[in-house]
Formats: structure tokens, C-alpha cells, sequence
């Protein structure tokens, strides 16, 4: 308690042993989340997005190592822990929502008990205190008739009642920050603003911070107040966010939201990035974007393309990132 | 394929045949509507409760010595008869079979219990746990399965305590090595993670989440395995590594009754008879609940 920042991340480095070589998952990225706040994180399957939500919680898969970089919750360095001290971490002060949640509800396990076990096991709840928790959990994200779904398995609730399982299980020892991987991809669009509603109020209520990663981004300008854009395992663009989804300062950025449907960026038809995300064994020397960039100069191809600050606690990475003034002047410009 | 040669215009009409066959299918999976599970487990009733009633049904001692009465023929008296040593044959059938079945009811637990523990640790750890484990596995695995049990007997000297330890120490391989295939697919899983999120300790883990998944695998062969376990038992006895005399048991009946072969059949037949009965009652409850516990049947 007390520090402004809740999650900081310096320079991540995460490699994963794969059989093609090292892959440069996450690739030295930082980012901090002020207490009570929501971040976004946006970009291409494979940019490394998970596996950063993954490092911060200390459940990378086996063969993926934190190889340099600090990640500080609430000022404590989680890389220099332990991993039985993270473990106790995980639940009261951060927990996780994931993508799927049909499958990362255990099959064999009623609910209420899956709901309960987390109070039992870090808060030291009694059995019949952590189901009571439970049941209150189930009311609060508008689980209907709770004393009845206590008892039953995942297999008969649907994909939103999963999800807000899977909410109440992530608040259920009161975290300081839920990390979020995609939580409502797998959901109709209908019942993913639910979910999203459901989600901001009750952080909003109990003054928990998230890290949202998505690759949605009418998504992240509903729930977030930062973004941050990945590609290629580095951070290419950092920001507010409705200021970085608007009026991008990085190529990769426009090329997301030139690319995306039904978002208030104004162009006449979609435009898709051309090529393909980088490999991450061997990327490309300079901007990783490079290959695929229409701005690209010389310099991109060779020198290192760190994020600078712009004005207005704004930071891209591009070299070049005026011209892509001139590209939404010309978007905007077109009837 | 309930489709296959009925009319065409049955194909997109074909609900109702459909529907029936999953009905059909559904209700197959009810156990009482399996003929299979359905006979074994009257023969198991039978030869079970024959063998808890065994003092009800029989006045004689199975164990009582009666010269007088030695090598008679079935009759009114004596049911099959009795043996050299004029014990009734139907009575130490009973004793015999009451011996047996508790030993092998209970020595199937163990195995069970110590490969599933080993297994999972195997599984979910991996590394050099997972290495230690398996190579233990290999070497058990080497032998095959009467060699090293009779040898582990042997050494331990017969009784009831070897014939645990020795099934025991043969026995748990398998469960092991099917508790450690299927932990390393659901370890893979996601709930599984979510679980590492909610910080909760790999004990845990093991305990509440991944066994509660992987059991059925284990109890399915289970079911197998008490088959094997009895005729081990019984093989036993009939080497004279069993359970000492003069208790009875059916392993050392065939084996008693084999000096008498040409004058007395009945002293070795009926309990190999009773043997196999036993074994294919086992076998058919065995099947028919494993049928029933597999998933996405």
C-alpha cells in the first residue's frame, strides 16, 4: 500500500527454448499500471503479449524462462522471489482471467467449490465461511440462483456464466491487480459487453487495477485508460489510449487501426498490414516493423528503435513517426 | 450408421431413426442393459455370496482331518466328496475361494495406491524425478510378471504378507506409467494453469485438480488387473508359495488333488472350474464398468 504505481515491469526479457532455437518472446519491454487504473495491451497473436501477462504471474510454461528485467508489484521485485513467495502472492494481492473459459474451469469440480478454494487456501477461511464467500462472489457478478449453481460442473453453465465464474474466482482473495488474457474472445459480442460492464464495475468498486491484453481494440478504448501496442515482442507505442487509437504516432498503430472494423478512426475501407508478424528466433535487424512499414528509411533497417518520450506522456519507437501525421491527415481528409 | 441401406428419402426425414438410435445408444450405456456386465455380476453375486455364507452352508471344518472318511465320491453326505485326508471338498471350496477373493480384493489397493502416486509425481514434475521413477518402472518391466512375483515370494518365504508385497512391488508399474501419460496431457491444460494463478501449492494441484481428472484411467484398469492378481494367487498356491497349509485355498487344492487324478478328477477339476468361473465373472463386471466409466462412449 501507499506507492502511486502497482505494477511496474523494467526492460522484460522472456526467451523460450524451442526446438527452432531461442525465441525472444518478450523482448524488453516496460510499462507501469498506476493503482486503480487499466492498461491495455494490444497487439498480433504472437507478439508476446501472454507471455507478459504470464512472466508477471510466474506461470510461464516450462520451457519459457524471465532471462533479465524486474517486475515490481507494489514496489517488491517478483523475478527475485522465490516461487513458493510468488505463490502466495498469487490470489490475494494478483490474479488472472483467461481466454478460455471452458477449459480453465476444472471439468470435475463443482463451481462453488472451484470459487471457494482460493479463500480456503489464502485467506484461511473455514469450508463453510469460503462457500459462503462464494455465494456471495456468484451474487455479485449476477451468477442467478447461486445456492442451486453451487453444486453444479462447468459443463452446465454457458460460455458468459463461465466467464463470470471465472471473475468471481479472480476477485475471490481480494486482489490488488487481475491480469486478463483475453477474457472475452471466446464470448458472443452480445455477451462480451456484459462481461466488459460486469468487469470495469466491479474493479471500478473495489479499486483493483487491470492489465487487459486483447487484440480488440473498441475493447481497449472501452475498458482501458492506458495502452500499450506490442509487436514482435517489443513495445512499439505506449499512451493514453484514446489519443494513441486516434491519432497513432507509430506505423504498426495505424496499420491496426486502418485494419480494424467498427472503430471510430475514420477511413473509407479497411486496410490490412501487408507480410506477416516477424520470427522471433531470428527478427530482423533495426525496427522490427521494417519489412512491413510503408515509411521505412534507411536508418530503420540498422539502428535500434527504443521508445522515446513525445510530448504529453506519450512514447513511440518509430524514427519516423511524423509521417504518419501526414497518413491520418490524408485519412481524414478523404470524403 | 443406422443410415446404411435404408431408402433415400429417409435422409433428411431422418430424425426420427436418428433420435431412436441415440436413445438406443444412450439406453445401452444404462448398466443393467448390458448383457455382458449383467452376467458377471450374477456370477459374481453367486461365487461371493457363496463364499461370505460358507459357514451357513457347510457343518464341516475345512481344515478338520477325518481318516476314516478319506477319498470319498460326491454324495449326500459330502456334496464333492472329500479329499486324503477326509476333509469335504465343498467346504474347503468355500473356505478356499472365501481366502482368495479377500486377498485378491484387497491386494489390488496397493498397487493401485503406490503406482498412482508415483506416476503422478512422475508426471507433474518431470526432470529428474520423472527419470528416477521411469527408469524404476523399465526394471520392473523387464521381467515378466509370474517370473519376478514368484521369485519376490519365493525370497520372502510363503504367507499372505508376501503375497501383498510381491503384487505390490510387480504390480504398481502399470498403474504408474498410465497415471503419468494422462497427467502429462492435463498438466497441459488450462485449468491447470488457472490453478497455478490462484497460487495454489503443486500438492494441491495434484491432489484436488489432476487426479480428480485422471483417476478413471487407473480404476478402469484396475478392474483388469484383480483378474491377473487371482490367478497370481492362486498360481502361487499351487506352487506351494501361497497361503501355508493346511488353510484352504484353491491354488493348493489343484494341487492336492493331482496325486488322484485317474481315481478322484473331481479334487482337481471343480476348483480349477470354480477358478476360471471366477475369473470370467471378474473379467465381465471388469469390461463392463470400464465400458461404462470411459469417457465419450
Amino acid at each position: 500500500m501507499g506507492t502511486e504505481t502497482i505494477l511496474e515491469v523494467r526492460d522484460l526479457h522472456v526467451r523460450i527454448a524451442s526446438r527452432r532455437g531461442i525465441v525472444r518472446a518478450v523482448d524488453g519491454v516496460s510499462f507501469e499500471v498506476p493503482r486503480g487504473g487499466a492498461l491495455g495491451v494490444v497487439g498480433e497473436s504472437g507478439s508476446g503479449k501472454s507471455m507478459t501477462l504470464r512472466a508477471i504471474l510466474g506461470v510461464l510454461p516450462p520451457e519459457a524462462r524471465v532471462t533479465s528485467g524486474q517486475i515490481l508489484l507494489d514496489g517488491v521485485d517478483l523475478v527475485q522471489l522465490r516461487s513458493s513467495e510468488v505463490n502466495r502472492l498469487r490470489g490475494p494481492k494478483m490474479s488472472m482471467i483467461f481466454q478460455e473459459p471452458m477449459s480453465a474451469l476444472n471439468p470435475v469440480m463443482r463451481i462453488g467449490r472451484q470459487i471457494a478454494e482460493g479463500p480456503q487456501v489464502h485467506l484461511g477461511y473455514s469450508r463453510a465461511r469460503a462457500a459462503e464467500r462464494a455465494l456471495e462472489l456468484m451474487r455479485r457478478v449476477g451468477i442467478p440462483d447461486p445456492e442451486r449453481r453451487f453444486r453444479a460442473y462447468p459443463h452446465e453453465f454457458s460460455g458468459g456464466m463461465r466467464q463470470r465464474v471465472m471473475i468471481a474466482i479472480a476477485l475471490s482473495c481480494d486482489p490488488e491487480i487481475i491480469l486478463c488474457d483475453e477474457p472475452t474472445t471466446a464470448l458472443d459480442v452480445t455477451i462480451q459487453d456484459q462481461i466488459l460492464r460486469l468487469l470495469t464495475r466491479l474493479c471500478r468498486e473495489s479499486g483493483v487495477s487491470l492489465v487487459f491484453v486483447t487484440h480488440d481494440l473498441p475493447v481497449v478504448a472501452q475498458v482501458c485508460q492506458d495502452i500499450a501496442v506490442m509487436y514482435g515482442g517489443q513495445l512499439v507505442e505506449r499512451g493514453e489510449v484514446r489519443e494513441v487509437l486516434l491519432d497513432p504516432r507509430h506505423p504498426y498503430t495505424l496499420g491496426l487501426v486502418r485494419s480494424a472494423p467498427d472503430f471510430e478512426y475514420v477511413r473509407d475501407a479497411l486496410v490490412p498490414i501487408p507480410g506477416s508478424p516477424p520470427s522471433l528466433v531470428s527478427p530482423p535487424p533495426g525496427c522490427r516493423f521494417h519489412p512491413r512499414c510503408d515509411f521505412a528509411e534507411d536508418d530503420c533497417r540498422v539502428s535500434q528503435t527504443p521508445l522515446r518520450l513525445l510530448p504529453g506522456g506519450r512514447a513511440t519507437a518509430c524514427l519516423h513517426y511524423e509521417r504518419c501525421l501526414d497518413a491520418i491527415a490524408a485519412d481524414r481528409g478523404r470524403p | 450408421m443406422s443410415a446404411i441401406g435404408a431408402p433415400a428419402d429417409a435422409g433428411p426425414a431422418s430424425t426420427g431413426p436418428l433420435a431412436a438410435a441415440r436413445a438406443q445408444r444412450r439406453a445401452g450405456r444404462r448398466w443393467y442393459r448390458q448383457p455382458a456386465l449383467m452376467a458377471g455380476i450374477v456370477i459374481l453375486v453367486i461365487v461371493v455370496g457363496m463364499a461370505l455364507a460358507a459357514p451357513l452352508l457347510t457343518s464341516y471344518s475345512p481344515i478338520t482331518q477325518n481318516l476314516s472318511a478319506s477319498l470319498l465320491g460326491p454324495g449326500a453326505h459330502h456334496l464333492l466328496g472329500t479329499d486324503q485326508l477326509g476333509r469335504d471338498t465343498f467346504t474347503r471350496l468355500l473356505y478356499g475361494l472365501r481366502l482368495d477373493l479377500r486377498i485378491a480384493f484387497i491386494v489390488v489397493l496397493f498397487p493401485f495406491c503406490l503406482g498412482t502416486v508415483l506416476g503422478s509425481l512422475a508426471g507433474y514434475f518431470g526432470g529428474w524425478v520423472d527419470a528416477v521413477i521411469m527408469r524404476l518402472v523399465d526394471i520392473v518391466v523387464a521381467f515378466p510378471f509370474y517370473v519376478l512375483v514368484i521369485a519376490l515370494v519365493f525370497v520372502l518365504g510363503p504367507g499372505e504378507r508376501s503375497i501383498y508385497i510381491a503384487i505390490t512391488a510387480v504390480g504398481w508399474v502399470a498403474y504408474a506409467r498410465i497415471i503419468r501419460g494422462e497427467i502429462l496431457v492435463a498438466k497441459r491444460q488450462d485449468y491447470v494453469t488457472a490453478a497455478r494463478a490462484g497460487g495454489l501449492s503443486s500438492l494441491r494441484i495434484m491432489g484436488r485438480h489432476l487426479l480428480p481428472n485422471v483417476i478413471t484411467q487407473a480404476f478402469i484398469y484396475a478392474m483388469s488387473d484383480i483378474v491377473q492378481d487371482i490367478l497370481a494367487i492362486v498360481t502361487l498356491g499351487y506352487l506351494g508359495l501361497g497361503i501355508p497349509p493346511p488353510t484352504a485355498d484353491l491354488g493348493s487344492m489343484i494341487n492336492d488333488g493331482q496325486n488322484f487324478l485317474s481315481t478322484h478328477w473331481q479334487l482337481t477339476t471343480i476348483p480349477g472350474l470354480v477358478v476360471v468361473v471366477v475369473g470370467l465373472g471378474l473379467s465381465l463386471v471388469g469390461d463392463g464398468l470400464a465400458d461404462l466409466f470411459r469417457p465419450g462412449r
